[in-house]
């Protein structure tokens, strides 16, 4: 009776990878996408200072979803990592890619070795001279990482996020159109209508076109516009399905 | 792939609550990096590196101006013509350097990431006078630097986004940090630069005129000291400028400054000792 459990190690990761995702399922999803002019990223969050989509460095983002302690204390890491890196070597010597390996080994040791794995979700995202030298990275809760093409999104229900928008997706969508891409996928997150209103919005972009720091916060007046203006042309554009749902949101 | 990177982790520094201050995490996580690590306990050294030489800064209505020559030396050698002294901190301030430049230079890029380092970590950035105090306490930090002969001496501009108006801070060797009203010279030129700002200088100057009265005063200081450069025609090396107003950082572009700096030497021609205050 008072033999210690033999807990096959099948069985060990298995409880620990449905752990860490219940835990990410609890909160709401983020997603981030390319669009003309850079890098669009957006998160359903309440809070206008524990922020989800923070930069890390020059041309590099950050987005995250799951506990909030957890992915700060990664985000923490990051700034730090590229900050003595591009003071050490050069600013354009800082990558996306070291930054999302970085976050892999981390999040990769802490699941294997300690006993409750951290349940967070990150992107990584990085804005390049043109379109096709962007790159975004998606780490999970378990060290892996995924190179993504276009748009990712991450969360509780990133797959039915991510469905809806894999369907409006552009890669050289206008920022209003983009940010209205965003906002309706993430409106039919856990397959629920839902209408988000920019107070619930955590919105950035990295701006190609901007010089030093490419990373830029979207908030109060603009944001309300740009929502706007994003609904009005999808209703002119899009025909059918699309236009009552959106109709039925206001 | 990274000193330090072991067992797949970062040291547990990285991910401690611990500092918002790149300066005091390098200092527990990498001092080798910082300037003026592990110098020799005694000896002179100051001939190690060159000098860079005058900065001026003036303030105007809506804005705040900071310009420096191109000019390194070392001894009475020229080490350097285009030597680039003054740079962009952050949206809102500039800092530019006279003093032993390897230092001076080393110690202006870890204020920059300094600034931006507290921006990203705490979500906002200093304010202005934070700014000009974390840099009191980097110059303070190379005191034994100074006594060794490696004098630096900042000048920081920036604009206060809570008054809406440009400001100057100047500093001592030691760390002693003073406000300057109006405008403000450092380095071996900056007693011939002073005095040409201080005939020049008006309330209401506007910044094309701002930028004119530094460079004027950047000619007379080249003028009477020999480690000041003048704007040279030939190469095409001039001053550097940076303004700062509320829409944030700015450099002149290089050609406005060849323009200005030519009318500046052309003026020079006619009248070798610039523009006369009026005494009426």
């Amino acid at each position: 009776m008072s033999m210690p459990f033999y807990v096959a190690p099948e069985q060990q990761m298995k409880d620990k990878a449905d752990y860490a995702r219940k835990g990410i399922a609890r909160g709401r999803s983020a997603v981030v996408l390319q669009y003309e002019g850079g890098i669009l990223m957006v998160a359903d969050n309440m809070s206008r200072t524990l922020h989800k989509i923070s930069e890390l460095y020059d041309r590099i983002g950050f987005a995250a979803v799951g506990r909030y302690p957890e992915f700060e204390n990664l985000r923490l890491m990051g700034v730090r990592f590229a900050d003595v890196r591009g003071y050490q070597y050069d600013r354009r010597d800082v990558s996306g890619r070291q930054l999302a390996n970085i976050y892999a080994q981390t999040l990769g040791t802490v699941f294997s070795e300690s006993l409750k794995p951290w349940e967070v979700e990150i992107v990584v995202a990085e804005v390049g001279d043109t379109a096709a030298d962007d790159e975004i990275y998606r780490i999970t809760f378990d060290g892996s990482i995924v190179d993504e093409q276009g748009f990712v999104a991450v969360g509780g229900s990133s797959d039915h996020v991510g469905t809806v928008l894999k369907d409006r997706f552009a890669a050289d969508a206008p920022l209003s159109a983009a940010l209205n891409t965003a906002t309706h996928a993430l409106a039919r997150e856990n397959g629920e209508e839902r209408e988000l209103e920019a107070s619930n919005l955590e919105v950035a972009v990295l701006e190609r076109s901007r010089e030093h720091r490419k990373f830029r916060r979207i908030h109060g007046r603009r944001l309300t516009s740009l929502i706007e203006e994003g609904q009005a042309a999808a209703r002119t554009s899009s025909g059918g399905g699309d236009t009552t749902e959106d109709e039925a949101n206001e | 792939m990274f000193a330090g990177f072991e067992g797949g982790r970062l040291p547990a520094a990285f991910m401690s609550a611990g500092t918002s201050s790149f300066t005091e995490f390098l200092t527990s996580v990498h001092p080798e990096m910082l300037p003026g690590h592990r110098l020799p306990e005694s000896g002179a050294a100051g001939h190690l590196t060159p000098d860079a030489t005058t900065i001026v800064a003036l303030t105007y209505p809506g804005g705040v101006l900071l310009a420096g020559d191109r000019r390194a030396t070392q001894g009475n050698v020229i080490a350097n013509r285009d030597m680039e002294k003054v740079f962009r901190t952050d949206e809102f301030s500039a800092v530019a350097i006279a003093g032993s430049a390897g230092f001076g230079i080393e110690m202006a890029r870890l204020y920059q990431v300094e600034l931006e380092h507290y921006e990203k970590m705490e979500g906002r950035s200093l304010t202005l006078e934070g700014k000009a105090n974390k840099l009191a306490q980097m110059v303070r930090g190379n005191l034994g630097l100074a006594m060794q002969g490696f004098v630096m001496i900042p000048l920081f501009v920036g604009f206060d986004e809570n008054t809406a108006q440009g400001r100057v801070f100047s500093y001592d060797a030691v760390g002693g940090r003073y406000e300057e009203h109006r405008y403000h010279s450092i380095g071996s030129g900056s007693v011939y630069a002073r005095g040409s700002i201080k005939k020049l200088y008006t309330d209401d100057l506007d910044e094309t005129t701002a930028i004119k009265v530094a460079l004027e005063s950047l000619y007379d200081a080249a003028d009477d000291d020999s480690a000041t450069g003048g704007p040279d025609l030939h190469r095409k090396i001039f001053p550097l400028i940076d303004v700062i107003t509320e829409d944030g950082h700015r450099r002149i572009p290089a050609e406005d400054v060849a323009r200005l700096a030519t009318e500046v030497v052309e003026g020079r021609a006619t009248d070798p000792d610039g523009p006369t205050a009026s005494l009426s």
